[in-house]
């Protein structure tokens, strides 16, 4: 069955900007604007505006709103203070990823969840299914919001402006409510560039007005829209993981090097006998970050070979607009994961020699 | 952006200029634009052989790899080395300083069946609409 293609509340504002716009997920998204290394070193050097409307808001609220997400989710929500947010995994019950995510608490017992798009619908699917039995209502209040992302250094400086808060009030990985333009916004000091920067949620129709706004007003300081393909390389530099790429429901957490958002210590959770079992016994394999020595382009699905054998492969894989080199994530054996481990990527099936480094590759400067 | 009426194209975006039994290669400045921000290019050595349609190399942008083809058979003769240095190059002057190669043509009448500029104009249009 042929389904439509969802487009964002901005659509018509990517197409008036004459955006280079692809099918992403199900969803028309702008891919480019200026250029990508143009919009990748504009977020890191200025400022950068994204429609990630794309994304899906889950609410969990009620009196087991906590209860029912520590058991599904691999960090502990309960951790977390009023207005504060956390990176955390939906799991299998074999410890691999449903989704990854970011939880926001509200009060006591009121939640929010910023999703995959592309994991959305089986993301509540799955949580409908399993909070039978507990107090609390799982909604999908997805198509109520667009949400603009503003990220790189100027983006406080740009947002304060246009809002009713004090922005530098707001710490990394809180959030808060207030108003964006004259409208009601949840703004969150989050983000998927390695940058410092914010995500507002807004009513769907605001969207539009609110990106038009923020880049006419704000071009001479700086300010450019960005696309799907500068997220994608902003992310990989600062070493974040995406799904269906770097992690999906084969891969465990443990494996992708994300055992901070495991929260061992709060009894029993989705997948929790399987993660103990696998830190007991050792892990086979875990996702590394490595640069190519060789000329060539590490990409997504290209084979990572050793002494001539295959090892495991590229999740992810580019030219790195700011350090301009190629640089890549992919899964090896635990002992080829120290730093300076000398690898090969087969590119169009020749070796290219490729070396294991630390991740993030980029951190910014505080 | 006009595309030069010397030249003759193909549907996978390249160009080619003939002088004199020679012909220059290049991307087109739609490929370029599709491309985006070119950042690598991979091209034959000097004397390699190339049959029409064959590929002669890859280009690629930040997002994605291409594979460049040979609009006609021939022997590669020179290689523009700036390119390989200034991927850049592509992007920038993709009709002039963005050449990729110069082929010795073995069978000149290949070219007859390329597009010429109008064709190729209609062509691109056509695909976008």
């Amino acid at each position: 069955m042929e389904t439509a293609i969802k487009r964002t509340a901005l659509n018509d504002v990517h197409r008036k900007l004459k955006a280079k716009l692809v099918e992403f997920v199900g969803w028309e998204m702008p891919v480019e604007f200026s250029g990508l290394v143009d919009e990748h070193v504009n977020v890191r050097t200025r400022a950068g505006l994204f429609d990630v409307s794309h994304m899906g808001e889950i609410f969990v609220s009620g009196p087991d709103a906590i209860r029912f997400l520590q058991k599904v989710l691999s960090n502990n929500p309960a951790k977390l203070k009023h207005w504060q947010i956390q990176y955390t995994g939906l799991m299998t019950d074999k410890g691999t990823f449903v989704d990854d995510m970011l939880c926001h608490r509200f009060n006591d017992d009121s939640f929010f969840l910023c999703v995959n798009a592309s994991n959305k619908d089986k993301d509540f699917d799955w949580m409908k299914d399993r909070s039978a039995g507990f107090n609390c209502s799982v909604e999908d209040r997805s198509p109520q919001y667009s949400q603009i992302a503003i990220q790189g250094p100027l983006s406080e400086s740009i947002l304060r402006a246009y809002t009713n808060v004090d922005l530098s009030k707001i710490r990394y990985y809180w959030f808060t409510e207030g108003e964006v333009l004259g409208e009601k916004a949840v703004i969150s000091r989050t983000g998927y560039t390695g940058e410092d920067g914010f995500e507002i949620y807004v009513r769907w129709d605001a969207g539009g007005p609110m990106f038009e706004r923020l880049l006419e007003d704000n071009v001479g300081c700086g300010l450019k829209p960005a696309g799907l393909g500068a997220r994608d390389t902003l992310r990989l530099e600062a070493g974040m993981h995406l799904y269906g790429n770097d992690i999906d429901d084969t891969t465990t957490v443990l494996e992708a090097g994300l055992e901070w958002i495991v929260s061992w210590d709060k009894g029993p959770f989705d997948g929790r006998d399987v993660l103990a079992a696998q830190k007991e016994r050792g892990l086979s394999r875990k996702l590394v970050g490595f640069e190519m020595v060789d000329r060539g382009i590490a990409r997504h699905g290209y084979p990572i070979a050793k002494d001539g054998k295959t090892v495991g492969s590229v999740t992810s894989g580019t030219h790195s607009p700011w350090f301009k080199k190629a640089i890549g994530l992919g899964y090896v054996p635990l002992d080829l994961t120290p730093d300076g481990t000398e690898l090969d990527v087969l590119i169009r099936e020749k070796p290219c020699r490729a070396r294991v480094v630390p991740t993030p590759f980029y951190k910014r400067s505080k | 952006m006009t595309y030069p009426a010397d030249f003759r194209y193909t549907k996978d975006h390249e160009w080619i200029k003939v002088e004199g039994g020679v012909g220059t290669i290049g991307l087109t400045d739609h490929a370029q634009h599709e491309l985006g921000d070119i950042v690598l290019v991979d091209l034959p050595k000097v004397g390699t052989s190339l049959a029409a349609q064959q590929t002669l190399g890859t280009v690629e942008s930040v997002k994605a790899v291409s594979e460049i083809f040979s609009p006609v058979s021939g022997e590669v003769t020179e290689v523009n080395e700036a390119v390989g240095s200034a991927p850049e190059k592509v992007n920038q002057d993709p009709h002039g300083d963005g050449w990729l190669l110069k082929l010795r043509l073995a069978n000149p009448a290949e070219v007859d069946g390329l597009m010429n500029a109008d064709q190729y104009t209609d062509y691109i249009q056509q695909k976008a609409g």
